[in-house]
């Protein structure tokens, strides 16, 4: 049985406490970098993460920043995002962080210290149900009684937050199991007869999509957060580009396929392009990979459902595939396995559909085009928040790690911001997290030292993990944030003014901070941006500064509403546009 | 936003009214006999708004697994998203719908019933058609055992003088495939 040990005993087997344990095996799985804030529970642990240097903790200022700054690290690399939190107030704190993570299938583990086992159930100091708590917004979680399960239970964790659809994982220490010792082996692998996803598309099922794909008139490729997830960018440009058929993304895609591209017709959805919804409507095939067909993307499901197309739906998660909208050709596996062996069968076949067909197809996408959906008032003697980002784009050269909040500032970015790679659009487009950004954009500059990040996010949004200021401050992180400050919760007023008879019931954001005082409070640059010619200066100069955080506020134009709008309830092609109004 | 909402006044457990082409399943599930998984499974159920109209688990010979049968009522479209989210769940091993297929059914009930004066004749005649054991006996007191399909469980209640009833346990229905087919891990 493992006791706690008393110092200076010397044993013939090297025995491990948990918590050299815990630190043992992070360092079994090559984690670099650790999210977290200490407390009662996890002292132990942090004790031994002190005495080594091979993994580097990154003290943030609240548990949610924790938890964001784990996931953007996650979503900016193809890595594990790993945060550590104490018990009770400190897993609550982070579980906002773990359901984001959660709804976008982002690979997380979550260690959390818990009350001692005697104690637990006993309504201790700090204690919470944590595996209760967060049951319904992790991919899996254990709580670990004996040490002698600790090391096992860590490869599991990892294991499950990696393998089939990503998700977070938690794991609770109670603290007493990270005093006891035993022998520490860390398994080379871990099997569970009860999990085991499917990795290969079924090869008759390939070969259906194939053949319908060719005989498509009106054809569509439309991708998602799962193109990103298993890095399938690669085969999939070739695939569409072989093909020579359009493609959109979703807001959880963008980069899965170049934006600039001239097959890409721009992200669909409520807040997608014209062209863009109206060919996901018309199509008679459409090919669906690592998309999960979200409310937000088909718009009213019976509108949806008027046209007769055929789908082929790609997915690692079975229970994606027909959830909102049946699909006739389904395929369950590894994204990118399943569009490589789509690109073996379609060598040599280039050409091979009707290439008529296709060329009228096209014609017709370039008359919705030619709408120019995103176009805004240039003229404008106030700051255009869609000029913000289209500056952004040309200063960082389509380059930045961008992350985002929630809100009319996210949709602007994702309309306007072209992103040609994979792992650069981070923002939580599942849950919508408020908050969101600052902290992922800490994970995202960790992730890749030296690289340029952005933060776009809004005025309502920031005050929500201002804090992690601090933390920016601390490990000398030069983000660049972009603050689009319309005085207004912006998203809200615009379904206010749209939907609610203009009644803007607490959405004015009332009693603001300065924000370039509160930048420099922390000890960072702060800038006021007020008139559209200073916009691009203002943005270069502080992109120049490759060692400073620099807090860039623009004032923008209150009025300016996004577009187009697919209106809760209506279909996709009932959007309404900025010309309507 | 067009989420089915209850009537006025309803309470606020109170599912909405089966939709047209629900039908009942059974549905048997093996998981991995850890603490919490019984949890997880009645978590997913409430969570997605999935009914359960009964639940009973137990270890199987295998003391590793249990083996939980749940009666749910659900169109098609829904039973499978069940059917595939039960799968999700990590702990779970195999999970089989035996409605699809030639199966058995059996519950258990417990039922104390007044027997009093003639009351007493009638009610050991009862039992006897509906080949139940009468496990307790008082004076004024039968507590009869009663197994077999829901059905023929809620037909002993329907054929009981409703007030003779003093209390009923039931332990939900357990299912078994009929021929060769075995779930196994």
């Amino acid at each position: 049985m493992g006791a706690a040990m008393e110092p200076g005993t010397k044993l013939a087997v090297p025995e491990l406490t948990g918590a050299e344990i815990v630190i043992r095996c992070l360092q079994e799985e090559g984690v670099e970098c650790v999210f977290g804030y200490p407390g009662g529970a996890v002292l132990f642990i942090y004790d031994e993460l002190f005495k080594q240097d091979k993994v580097r903790h990154v003290l943030v200022r609240h548990e949610q920043g924790a938890a964001h700054a784990a996931d953007g690290y996650s979503r900016a690399s193809d890595r594990v995002g790993v945060c550590l939190v104490t018990s009770g107030p400190g897993v609550t704190n982070a579980v906002t962080g773990i359901a984001t993570a959660y709804m976008d299938s982002i690979p997380m583990v979550i260690i959390s210290g818990q009350v001692p086992t005697h104690a637990i159930g006993l309504d201790a100091f700090q204690e919470c149900d944590t595996v209760g708590i967060t049951r319904p917004c992790v991919k899996h979680n254990f709580l670990v009684k004996d040490v002698r399960d600790l090391a096992a239970t860590m490869k599991k964790a990892f294991h499950i937050a990696t393998t089939g659809r990503p998700g977070p994982v938690l794991v609770d220490i109670p603290k007493d199991v990270t005093t006891h010792t035993c022998r520490f082996e860390y398994p080379a692998t871990v099997g569970m007869r009860s999990y085991n996803p499917t990795v290969k598309g079924h090869p008759g099922q390939i070969k259906k999509a194939v053949q319908l794909l060719l005989e498509a008139k009106r054809p569509m490729v439309y991708t998602g957060g799962g193109v990103i997830l298993s890095d399938a960018s690669a085969p999939l440009a070739r695939l569409v580009r072989t093909l020579g058929y359009p493609c959109t993304n979703t807001l959880m895609g963008l980069g899965g396929y170049p934006a600039t591209d001239r097959q890409f017709l721009g992200m669909l959805g409520m807040h997608g392009t014209y062209e863009a919804n109206m060919a996901m409507q018309h199509c008679d095939v459409l090919l669906a990979i690592g998309a999960r067909f979200d409310d937000r993307v088909i718009g009213n499901p019976k509108h949806f459902g008027e046209v007769q197309r055929r789908i082929i739906h790609v997915d690692i998660d079975p229970s994606s595939i027909s959830k909102r909208v049946k699909v006739d050709i389904p395929i369950v596996g590894n994204v990118r396995e399943v569009l490589e062996e789509m690109n073996r069968q379609f060598d040599g076949q280039a050409g091979k559909g009707d290439q008529k067909a296709l060329a009228a197809w096209w014609t017709q996408i370039e008359a919705w085009r030619a709408k120019d959906c995103l176009r805004y008032d240039r003229s404008s003697k106030v700051i255009k928040p869609q000029f913000v980002i289209e500056k952004l784009y040309e200063v960082t050269k389509g380059e930045a790690f961008v992350t985002s909040d929630v809100g009319q500032h996210q949709m602007w970015a994702a309309q306007f911001y072209k992103f040609d790679r994979p792992r650069r659009w981070i923002n939580s487009g599942g849950l919508g997290t408020m908050g969101f950004g600052l902290p992922a954009a800490m994970g995202a500059q960790f992730a890749n030292p030296g690289a340029t990040v952005a933060c776009v996010t809004g005025e309502s949004s920031i005050q929500m993990c201002l804090q992690e200021l601090s933390t920016c401050k601390q490990y000398r992180l030069p983000i660049k944030i972009v603050n689009l400050n319309n005085r207004y919760m912006g998203m809200v007023r615009q379904w206010q003014e749209f939907f609610h008879g203009n009644r803007y019931a607490e959405s004015y954001m009332d009693a603001l901070p300065d924000f370039v005082k509160l930048a420099e409070g922390y000890g960072h640059r702060g800038t006021l941006v007020e008139r559209p010619e200073d916009v691009e200066p203002a943005l270069r100069d502080a992109f120049a500064r490759k060692s400073e955080l620099v807090f860039l506020d623009f004032v923008t134009d209150q009025t300016e509403n996004v577009f187009p709008m697919v209106p809760g309830g209506k279909g996709i092609t009932e959007m309404i546009l900025a010309e309507e109004l | 936003m067009n989420a089915p909402t209850s009537p006025p006044g309803a309470s606020p457990y109170a599912l909405p009214a089966a939709p047209a082409g629900a039908m009942r399943h059974i549905i048997s599930i093996l998981l991995e006999n850890e603490s919490g998984a019984l949890s997880r499974v009645a978590g997913l159920f409430s969570a997605r708004g999935y009914n359960i109209e009964s639940l009973t688990v137990a270890p199987t010979e295998d003391a590793s697994l249990s083996r939980m049968t749940i009666v749910t009522v659900g169109s098609d479209d829904v039973i499978e998203q069940i059917t595939k989210q039960l799968n999700k769940l990590i702990e779970v091993v195999k999970v089989v719908d035996l409605s699809e297929a030639p199966h058995i059914e059996r519950e258990l009930m417990l039922i104390k019933v007044r027997a009093t004066g003639k009351d007493r004749e009638e009610m050991k005649r009862m039992a006897d058609i509906f080949r139940g054991r009468i496990l307790d006996v008082t004076e004024t007191t039968y507590t009869i055992e009663l197994t077999g399909t829901g059905s023929k469980l809620d037909a002993f209640l329907e054929a009981l003088d409703k007030t003779a009833i003093l209390e009923t346990v039931r332990t939900g229905a357990s299912g078994i495939a009929r021929g060769e087919r075995v779930l196994r891990a």
